[in-house]
């Protein structure tokens, strides 16, 4: 592990030397964890991990329960820390370190969608979708309803609400609540999106509409995505990164990965040998 | 397998007896007020009763116009709920969401302390603390007052305000406050405007059931509003209550007499008003679930 990123730095900085392309390439990073350490109390859940990635690239978080996938998104977001955890390491937001600035801002930049549906429970489906656009104090611009249409669009659950928005947010099957969340969070047009699991509670008509819809935003936004469905990490990311044991085993293009990873343990877990 | 069937039937039952019993017993309680109370109407129309202005129960010949205990009732029970219900429900949120854990036992461990004094403590106190202390404060002639008694039976909704609603609002599921912060809301909009929102049903929940103390409470109102039944002009005079009428007279009746009917039918109004305020929450409370 530590020989991959030793050797991912040696390479750039010898390619830099030689290509300035590289160099503007690297300036298109949007995310960059450096020696990420984080923990709980005492226990560490996350160990050294490092990770690039690119502007408008999905990056595909696997790895066994545990492995701390969940941990390392909730500490791009500075969630961690809400949940009681502690973190070392620099993590940078188009280049300047986001412990720098107020964590508020920082999600408004980088946001989330959790594992289990989320919607608000005393809202309509409409103010769910608004919720960030009224506590963002972006609501006095007048084009709430336009905003609220645009993300439900986005998150492919307009046709299915368009008639039924001031029904409570609840009151919409799991698949339409999940995709539902996926709006609420693109309302207030984040930079990074952050899903962890999102399909996992659902059946494959409303994954694949989350999977179509990921391949949609990655013209926006950059996407990190945990998943625990190899096929689903194999369609929609670019790259995958694979963790075991709260360290990066392995990162890299997610064909590779799938087809020709270069670490053992990682060949086992893609094909289903262990995990 | 016949005989657990016969158990699960016997056991079915014995829950909805005890159900049904609670509706008997209210059904009972109501049907004893009116039956020993509803005889006063033959004598005094129940518009008098309810609204003419004087409550001379023992002159000749007696007048039983409850609107002073009326209004006495709602002067302090409303400024008792001004006072208790930001305060409590303030408090609930400071406890559940801010307040540090050690703070938090403390706060708690006191709420409970102050809920288990009786309220004939609280009376005696409010007496001869508040009381003159309202006297000098404004220049009174007697610091017994309806503010004095909103004051004191504030104390004693607050315990059940703020122990009911803060459960309420720590059993709003973590993963909303989550989502909230996630979005990029503070951490004072994700208790106001998520978390408060989502414990709304337990919080009215909470107001009710603090109110609802306060309207039946007796002892303590008796002691510090004053008992003058008159019609009150401002917070600042001596009010007397419904409740606090049916104690101080009860004593003095004749049994079956005019005056002993006009006291059950006061508590019939009191059964009434309630029945309204618990129907209320109640529309409101299916209202917000939907
Ligand atoms: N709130 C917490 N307090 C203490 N330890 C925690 C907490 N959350 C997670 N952990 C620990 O941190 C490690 C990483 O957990 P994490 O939730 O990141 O795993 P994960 O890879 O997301 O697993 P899964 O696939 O099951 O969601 C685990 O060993 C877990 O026990
Ligand atoms: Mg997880």
């Amino acid at each position: 592990m530590v020989i991959i990123r030793i050797k991912g730095t040696v390479m750039i900085e010898t390619l830099q030397k030689f290509s300035p392309a590289i160099v503007s390439h690297k300036m298109d990073l949007k995310l960059e964890a450096k020696t990420v350490n984080a923990f709980f109390g005492k226990t560490q859940a996350l160990q050294n991990v490092s990770l690039s990635i690119e502007k408008n690239h999905v990056v595909a978080i696997i790895g066994p329960s545990g492995c701390g996938k969940s941990t390392f998104l909730r500490c791009l977001n500075r969630m961690h820390e809400v949940a009681g955890g502690t973190m070392n390491g620099t993590i940078l937001l188009d280049g300047k370190d986001i412990h720098e600035n107020d964590p508020v801002n920082l999600r408004r930049r980088v946001g989330m969608v959790f594992q289990k549906a989320n919607p608000f429970p005393t809202m309509s489906i409409f103010d769910n979708v608004a919720a960030g656009l009224r506590l963002n104090g972006m609501a006095h611009n007048g084009h709430i309803a336009e905003i609220v249409e645009r993300s439900l669009q986005q998150a492919a659950l307009w046709n299915e609400v368009k008639d039924s928005l001031s029904k409570n947010g609840m009151s919409i099957s799991g698949g339409q609540q999940q995709r539902l969340c996926i709006a609420r969070a693109l309302a207030v047009n984040p930079e990074v999106l952050l899903m962890d699991e999102p399909a996992s509670a659902l059946d494959p008509i409303p994954t694949a509409k989350i999977e179509e819809l990921i391949y949609e935003l990655k013209k926006d936004y950059t996407i990190i995505i945990v998943t625990h469905n190899m096929q689903q990490a194999a369609r929609v990311s670019d790259e995958t990164a694979f963790f075991y044991l709260g360290e990066i085993i392995e990162f890299d293009n997610t064909k590779k990965i799938f087809t020709a990873p270069s670490i053992k343990q990682t060949e086992d877990y893609v094909t289903g040998r262990f995990g | 397998m016949h005989l657990r069937k016969v158990k699960e039937f016997i056991i079915e039952r014995m829950i909805f007896l005890s159900g049904i019993m609670s509706i008997i017993i209210v059904a009972l309680i109501f049907i004893f007020l009116l039956k020993e109370g509803l005889s006063i109407f033959w004598r005094v129309p129940i518009s008098d009763f309810l609204f003419a202005r004087n409550w001379y129960p023992i002159s000749d010949p007696p007048q039983f116009g409850i609107l002073p205990l009326i209004l006495g009732s709602i002067l302090v029970t409303a400024g008792a709920g001004v006072i208790s219900i930001p305060i409590g429900i303030a408090s609930a949120l400071f406890i559940a969401e801010i307040a540090p854990r050690k703070t938090k036992e403390v706060l708690k461990a006191g709420i409970e302390l102050l809920a288990a004094i009786p309220s004939v403590v609280i009376g005696f106190i409010g007496m001869v603390t508040l009381g003159p202390f309202i006297k000098d404060l404004f220049h009174l002639s007697t610091g017994l007052t309806a503010l004095s008694g909103s004051i004191t039976l504030a104390f004693m909704a607050m315990p059940t305000i703020v122990s009911i609603a803060e459960d309420a609002i720590t059993a709003v599921p973590r993963q909303y406050r989550d989502a909230a912060i996630a979005m990029g809301a503070t951490k004072w909009q994700t208790t106001w405007r998520i978390v408060a929102h989502a414990a709304r049903p337990g919080m009215v929940a909470a107001v009710m059931l603090g109110i609802g103390r306060v309207i039946g409470e007796t002892m303590a109102v008796m002691m510090v509003t004053g008992n003058a039944a008159l019609i009150p002009h401002s917070i600042l005079q001596p009010v007397r209550t419904l409740t606090a009428t049916v104690a101080a007279e009860m004593g003095e009746t004749v049994q079956g007499g005019e005056h002993y009917a006009a006291l059950f039918a006061i508590g019939i109004v009191l059964f009434i008003i309630t029945f309204l305020i618990n129907g209320v929450a109640d529309i409101y409370l299916h209202k917000t679930k939907k």
